[in-house]
């Protein structure tokens, strides 16, 4: 065991935590004041869900032994994570839980990604059943496939098999570009479908309420997403280092490439722009941050950022109403990320392979293609049927009152914004008190 | 007694303020509003998708007054929210028939 390797892992898992609230603050700002509280609970209602399922069965379904063809782990081999809290449970140089406790945040905020796309009309039990059923029949699997690596003998025989995407296929993905953002965004794209459009959509406008706490979910994502993609590394050493930079340069170029975008379409560089910019190329750089050079980074997220940009208007066109473009920044941009390795991979950087503009043929693009295509038709062909078979059993969709009342008020109760002194719910003046939990409160009513 | 209604941009409100004082009015109120004339609205972009908002805020000054002073206010305040460029605002004086100090019960001018 290396006690630096673990203290990394350790920190990065909490910091890839902290992404489900950054996200949460990221869509919640984006939504109208009255479903501001539903958009974060979706995220916090992710953590609640998938962090229980994760130590039930969640991590066996991904890393446990491979019930064969490389395509899920079995699933109660480590129930409650038994036989894994010995000091002699190893992963690689660090112990098992803390490496269990690292991969359980990217299948809590890949969950909670999806939530983004069905802002404002989802009822908040249908979505926590969505959550837990999506995690064990697409989440689970899919991250086998991507991010269980064969276990290897001294003489580099396989004794432990794993997912047939990082092994058989031979596709790269360093940190999830296929399993969290590929994934997370065909499954955003069949909900959007499931669900229909909002009242309204597209005629009415539904601006952003607050676009200060979209930055500062943006700015909490990118903190987090240092965990995330040299959190991967799975130790505290040189492809770490490459991957940290790589996560902030390729994030840069990204919120140029959007920011310039707009100064040419639409006139102005937007906040909710550069905002966009950040995660576009955040999610780009996931897949690529051990494969490709700083430089290679650049190119990665500013051409991810455009691509990005230019696909969020084709669900006017489409007609989807994707509310929060998770199929636009989560679904084109880990495609792109994912794709763009073939193109900029190199052998000067960590993974050691040579993409088709440093010589190294269609070879990697081939593989990168067929890894990001299986993932995607997976997906969303698996979150339509869950998403249907939802809706035609217990609903998935409030009612048409509600969804024009608000959200927050017919499926939690609560309003986030007290900002009259007069009426309202909550308020000082104007509102009763009556409380089930306390009846001395209740017999000093007149 | 005479209502007076400003319509006026509301970077303006500290000036037409300071101006109704110099001419002794005592009180005002004021209000956060939200409309449009000749100006109309402005476009916005999020994420490319772009909103017309009609309604630009201005702030809504009321002063009640005594019939006499009435035409002086009404050019006060119109010269201290002038810039000039559309939007600017509006102005107007309504009759008022009755009036009564609530602390009081005093009536009429005495009210004012």
């Amino acid at each position: 065991m290396n006690s630096g390797d673990t203290a990394w892992v350790l920190i990065s898992a909490a910091l890839v935590l902290l992404m489900t609230p950054g996200l949460a603050f990221f869509y919640g700002g984006m939504v109208r004041a009255k479903s501001v509280l539903n958009m974060l609970m979706m995220s916090l209602g992710s953590i609640a869900v998938v962090g229980v399922l994760w130590v039930l069965i969640g991590y066996s379904t991904v890393f446990g032994t491979d019930v064969g063809g490389g395509l899920l782990g079995k699933p109660f081999e480590f129930f409650g994570l038994e036989g894994l809290l010995g000091a002699d449970s190893l992963f690689g140089t660090i112990p098992t839980t803390a490496f269990v406790a690292f991969q359980a945040m990217f299948a809590i905020i890949t969950v909670a990604l999806i939530s983004g796309a069905i802002a404002d009309r989802a009822r908040f039990g249908p979505w926590l059943l969505f959550a837990a059923v999506w995690s064990i029949v697409v989440y689970f699997p899919v991250a086998h496939w991507v991010f269980d690596f064969d276990g290897k003998d001294a003489a580099g025989n396989v004794v432990d098999p794993g997912g047939w995407i990082a092994n058989t296929l031979g596709a790269l993905d360093f940190a999830g570009g296929t399993a969290v953002h590929v994934n997370a965004g065909a499954a955003a794209l069949a909900l959007a479908l499931v669900l229909g459009k909002r009242k309204g959509w597209p005629k009415e406008p539904m601006k952003p309420h607050n676009l200060p706490l979209v930055v500062l979910g943006a700015g909490l994502l990118w903190f987090g997403w240092f965990g995330f993609n040299a959190g991967s590394a799975v130790a505290a050493n040189g492809t770490a280092g490459v991957a940290f930079i790589n996560t902030l340069v390729a994030t840069a170029a990204a919120t140029l490439g959007w920011l310039v975008v707009e100064r040419i379409r639409d006139g102005h560089a937007t906040t909710l722009g550069a905002a966009s910019g950040i995660v576009a190329g955040l999610v780009a750089i996931t897949p690529a941050a051990n494969s490709v050079t700083p430089l290679g980074s650049i190119a990665v997220g500013f051409i991810a950022a455009v691509l990005c940009a230019l696909a969020v208007p084709l669900k006017y066109k489409l007609g989807y109403d994707d509310s929060l473009d998770v199929v636009g920044v989560h679904l084109v941009g880990g495609l792109a990320g994912t794709l763009l390795i073939g193109l900029f991979a190199s052998k000067s950087a960590p993974a050691g392979i040579d993409g088709l503009f440093y010589g190294g043929g269609f070879d990697q693009l081939g593989k990168q293609a067929i890894g990001a295509g299986a993932v995607l038709a997976y997906s969303f062909v698996l979150s339509l049927l869950i998403g249907l078979a939802i809706k035609y059993t217990v609903g998935f969709r409030v009612n048409a009152e509600a969804e024009v009342t608000g959200i927050d008020e017919s499926e939690h109760a609560e309003s986030a914004y007290e900002l009259v002194s007069f009426g309202g719910r909550g308020s000082g003046r104007a509102a009763s008190v009556t409380t089930k939990s306390s009846p001395a409160l209740e017999e000093s009513k007149p | 007694m005479k209502l007076v209604t400003a319509i006026v941009k509301p970077f303006t409100l500290d000036d037409v303020k300071n101006a109704l004082e110099q001419l002794g009015v005592l009180g005002m109120t004021v209000s956060e509003v939200q409309g449009y004339g000749r100006q109309k609205g402005h476009t916005e972009v999020y994420r490319g998708a772009e909103y017309a908002v009609d309604f630009v805020p201005k702030v809504r000054v009321e002063v009640l007054v005594d019939d006499e002073v009435a035409g002086k206010v009404v050019d006060a305040v119109v010269e201290a929210a002038r810039t000039g460029k559309i939007g600017d605002g509006k102005v107007w004086v309504t009759p008022v028939e009755t009036l009564v100090r609530v602390r009081t019960g005093e009536r009429g001018n005495d009210a004012l």
